[in-house]
């Protein structure tokens, strides 16, 4: 498969994407530069995590504004797979594609360190390879990775299963005390209501390795190219 | 050729502006000298900036001959940007440490972040895509509010700093001690990888060739910061603000990939940062370093604000700014790349054969120096040093006066939750130590390992020092620095390859200090030689003093090693129950300068372990021949808190859960105190499976390291007995591990969010 991710000036987790997506899981990836307007020949887009631009202001709020994001938008419109991870989440929230927004963890800080993730809906190109409620262990890397919304717009999260992955304990039960950083109802992952859009937090290429002692992030690639093989996302004209 | 008539004017300075500039009235004749006449006021400038303690080495540099600096993996040693070992496989380690101590008291989050954004361009100038960052923190007790207020600003500092580059912060170390109250010590390492054949140096070479000027445009900030750290403190350096630069890591971060870009299609001859001195310093030392001169015109210097003189252009230290010289040619497809990440770029100068720093504004030179009397023939001094008096008395300690220790599990729980030893979890959880998916051991064991992708290798690192030995004997301290240093390397399976040194001391003009510098250097150097690890980069910070107080001397040491095969990567925490727990190396009664001895009698005294060199070296090659045979569970160094401590953490440190021990330690003819909390060196505690026992007591054997069976990991408490003669029981505890990891794992967090008292 075609993987496209797009490179911002500050994105740092570009890299490490495409590390794991063309050792590990032996795709072909390509490197899309902001500046570009195209995303052609792509079967699935990542949106990496970083600092897009800085970041200075909210985050992903100018990510948003740049010349490739037309065509990412038009992308998603047309069914096409695309995966925001952490930084990548965010412009996803900015953009308007995933509904509701991020704010700071609850403690103020930058957090890095291994979560439990429950996961919620494994009816999705992300999931199809995870049985529901599996629990998967990935980092995270954040300081804006509260999520937030309006009720209205949770409820209806909740009930179209939109919520994909949600923070939980070894156990797998959804605490406040699982909750890193005070995301409303422990939402770690969220998809669109067509189902072709994902945003998550955690970052699974950082847990795609047995070197790196954990493996799990696997789970959420080899979903998607499953989803990808079983039937090619639209190309955009 | 001079071109007096030319230079600009403005009046021989007044005596008072010499002063004013740091500059003795001998250090002015030797201006004179060089200039062959007055300095303008720009020219004073300069040569306070270039000749002060910060950038001239004039105190430290005859002594630092000491260090070897050759070895057959040395691609780069001092003088660079950052030195650089062979790593095999065509790569090289590039690798430097230093300090931003003076503005981080001042400003703790800018200094502490503008300390890593200076690191990093000293590792990226030369070609080289940095990895890991590390650092060595120093601060006072945090009953002390401030204490708190300076740590949190550092921390998120360097956190800020550091996660927006997408450099991971892979590990260090921090410890606490009033004497840093006022002299907070910001220490930051820095290590990145280049193919050894493609390394970049700062050289201006090829007369003809432009001068660029790429990154920020430049400000007024920062002017005399390296002035600023060539003084002491006193109660009115609050005021001193100002001089404090302010970073912008997302700017560093499209500097960092322009400077990669440039180094994948050849395009420059050499590439310097422009940190401490600014503009001033980069021209010169390029200039120098290639024996020729520069031509630079500041009209061309893009600039933050209006109206700025050539004394402020070229004394800012306006972050984020690089000089570079491209090859011929090929300065327009520099500025395309610059144009395509946006950022600012210019052609300010040219390479000269003259020698001469020459500074133009327009058609008016400004300023007019020989470029090697700037970098390379300042002053030197062989200042006077002599030991303090009270020296004698820091050694003098007697510990038959001293009750020995009553209830040990109660001391262990102390010096579990003392910060110095307590987990730093709250500290290195707002670091991104995961970016880049090379960190394969993250912080909290002996050492940061990360793998170098494309290839079996990984490369582990470690910062260490303890300042308290070099306060009581520091050449024993230098050398007991580098001792744990490479310890916690081949604890993790790592061959020491190379060690860059921060060097924190007081004023080098009182003989008490220098006299510490002079004796941690040897003890350092001997130490290095021993072991056969080359010195490859360093920096020195003196005047590390508030109101005439200075800091325990404090050398820190970043060390690398190179591990051929990743599955030689070994941690320090316990992995299985049932295997066995064994103790290379021999417990002495050592208990001055230890933990033990501050926490529980609130005494820094006593002299610190005495250092085997040859029986420490016997250790390290025992060491990495039982992790490279595949005999070792776990590996854990022990070190401050002694060897109770030691077992503790490998109890309580494996990520994947806790576990228990029970051992049984022979008092022999010690006191228990030595026994459970002396600092005796050269000893490692490690973890084997039943089946490699046998083995490894023989191979240990042969290896000439003394060896003792302790125990075995369980599933249960941690339950020591210690025997005295004819196997009489002299104590027994047992300590849940809950309480323990209770302790040392939250102890950080509840001090940092304590209330201020």
């Amino acid at each position: 498969m075609n993987i496209g991710i797009v490179v911002f000036p500050g994105s740092n987790c570009d890299r490490d994407c495409g590390y794991v997506l063309s050792k590990v899981m032996d795709q072909t990836v390509q490197f899309i530069w902001h500046q570009e307007r195209s995303v052609k020949g792509m079967d699935a887009i990542i949106l990496p995590g970083g600092f897009s631009y800085g970041d200075y202001l909210r985050t992903g709020a100018i990510a948003r504004f740049s010349p490739i994001m037309d065509a990412v938008v038009e992308f998603a419109g047309r069914g096409g797979m695309v995966l925001g991870i952490c930084n990548g989440f965010q412009m996803l929230l900015e953009l308007g594609i995933l509904p509701g927004a991020m704010l700071r963890n609850r403690d103020l800080s930058f957090i890095c360190e291994e979560h439990y993730i429950r996961v919620e809906n494994a009816n999705t190109p992300f999931t199809n390879h995870c049985e529901p409620g599996q629990i998967l262990k990935l980092p995270i890397a954040h300081a804006e990775g509260n999520y937030y919304t309006n009720p209205v717009t949770l409820s209806s999260l909740q009930a179209n299963a939109q919520i994909v992955f949600r923070y939980c304990d070894r156990e797998g039960k959804v605490t406040t005390q699982a909750n890193p950083n005070g995301s409303l109802d422990n939402i770690a992952g969220i998809r669109n209501a067509a189902g072709n859009v994902l945003g998550l937090m955690p970052h699974p290429e950082r847990a795609a390795e047995y070197l790196l002692n954990n493996e799990d992030g696997i789970y959420i690639f080899r979903s998607m190219i499953s989803a990808l093989e079983a039937h090619k996302s639209p190309q955009p004209a | 050729m001079t071109q007096e008539s030319k230079v600009l004017p403005q009046g021989p300075p007044t005596s008072k502006i010499i002063e004013q500039h740091g500059l003795s009235e001998d250090e002015y004749q030797q201006i004179l000298k060089h200039l062959g006449r007055e300095p303008n006021l720009t020219e004073l400038g300069i040569f306070s900036v270039m000749w002060s303690e910060h950038c001239s080495y004039k105190s430290s540099r005859i002594h630092l001959k000491r260090f070897p600096t050759e070895g057959e993996r040395v691609v780069q040693g001092p003088g660079e940007n950052a030195g650089a070992v062979d790593i095999g496989e065509g790569l090289a380690a590039v690798f430097k440490m230093e300090s931003h101590n003076h503005p981080s008291y001042i400003e703790p989050f800018q200094g502490a972040a503008t300390g890593v954004g200076g690191i990093l361009r000293d590792i990226f100038t030369m070609g080289a895509r940095p990895i890991a960052l590390l650092n060595s923190l120093r601060f006072g007790e945090l009953d002390l509010p401030k204490s708190r207020h300076i740590l949190k600003g550092v921390v998120s500092g360097i956190s800020s700093y550091g996660n927006c580059m997408g450099v991971p912060t892979v590990g260090g170390e921090i410890t606490f001690n009033d004497i840093y109250s006022k002299n907070p010590l910001v220490n930051v390492f820095c290590l990145g990888i280049v193919k050894k054949d493609r390394l970049l140096r700062g050289l201006a070479k090829g007369v003809g060739n432009q001068v660029l000027y790429i990154g920020a445009k430049t400000g007024r900030d920062g002017i005399h910061g390296a002035t600023m750290a060539s003084d002491s403190f006193d109660d009115a350096s609050d005021k001193k603000r100002p001089n404090v630069q302010v970073g912008d890591p997302f700017l560093e971060k499209l500097l960092l990939e322009v400077c990669l870009e440039f180094l994948e299609q050849d395009l420059l001859v050499g590439i310097q940062d422009m940190g401490a001195a600014g503009l001033t310093s980069s021209s010169c030392e390029m200039a120098s370093r290639a024996g020729t001169g520069i031509d630079l015109d500041l009209a061309k210097v893009p600039r933050r604000e209006p109206h700025m003189t050539p004394y402020e252009i070229l004394l800012s230290e306006s972050q984020e700014r690089m000089l570079l010289v491209a090859q011929p040619g090929k300065e327009e497809s520099v500025l395309a790349i610059c144009r395509k990440w946006g950022i600012d770029a210019a052609v300010v100068g040219q390479v000269t054969d003259d020698g001469f720093l020459r500074i133009r504004e327009g058609n008016q030179v400004v300023a007019e120096i020989p470029a090697h009397a700037l970098a390379e023939e300042g002053p030197r001094y062989e200042r006077p040093a002599a030991p303090a008096q009270y020296q004698e008395f820091l050694q003098s300690l007697n510990i038959d006066a001293l009750p020995d220790v009553k209830n040990p599990a109660e001391v262990l729980l102390k010096l579990l939750a003392s910060p110095t030893i307590a987990s730093k979890r709250w500290v290195f959880r707002q670091y991104d130590h995961m970016v880049g998916t090379n960190t394969v051991v993250c912080p909290g064991s002996d050492s940061a390992v990360v793998r170098i992708k494309g290839t079996t290798k990984a490369l582990a690192m470690t910062t260490d020092g303890n300042s308290r030995y070099c306060l009581l004997n520091p050449y024993l301290g230098g050398g007991l620095a580098v001792a744990e240093a490479a310890r916690n390397l081949v604890c993790a399976g790592a061959q020491p390859i190379g060690v860059t040194d921060c060097l924190n001391f007081g004023n080098p003009e009182r003989p008490d200090i220098m006299w510490q510098f002079i004796m941690a250097v040897e003890g350092i150097a001997d130490a290095c030689r021993t072991f056969q690890i080359p010195v490859v980069s360093g920096n020195v910070s003196f005047y590390n003093e508030t109101n005439g107080l200075s800091i325990y001397p404090t050398p820190i040491l970043g060390m690398v090693g190179l591990i051929e095969r990743t599955e030689d990567i070994t941690t320090q925490w316990f992995k299985q129950s049932g295997d066995h727990i064994c103790l290379l190396g021999e417990t002495k009664e050592d208990l001055g300068g230890t933990e033990y001895l501050k926490v529980i009698h609130s005494r820094e005294q006593g002299s610190p372990p005495w250092l085997d060199l040859d029986r420490e070296k016997a250790l390290y090659s025992c060491m990495l021949t039982l992790i490279q045979r595949g005999l070792i569970q776990s590996a854990h160094d022990c070190s401050e808190g002694g060897l109770l401590v030691t077992l503790a953490e490998c109890c309580l440190t494996n990520p994947s859960g806790l576990f228990g021990a029970t051992v049984i330690l022979n008092q022999d003819r010690l006191r228990l105190d030595a026994l459970l909390f002396g600092e005796s060196p050269s000893r490692v505690v490690v973890s084997v499976k039943s089946e490699h026992l046998k083995q490894v007591m023989e191979l240990v054997q042969e290896l000439g390291v003394p060896c003792t069976e302790l125990g075995q990991v369980t599933q249960g408490n941690m339950d020591v007995t210690v025997r005295g003669a004819h196997d009489r029981p002299v104590c027994q505890l047992s300590l849940s591990l809950s309480e323990m990891s209770d302790q040392w794992h939250h102890a950080l967090a509840r001090q940092l969010e304590a209330e201020a008292s």
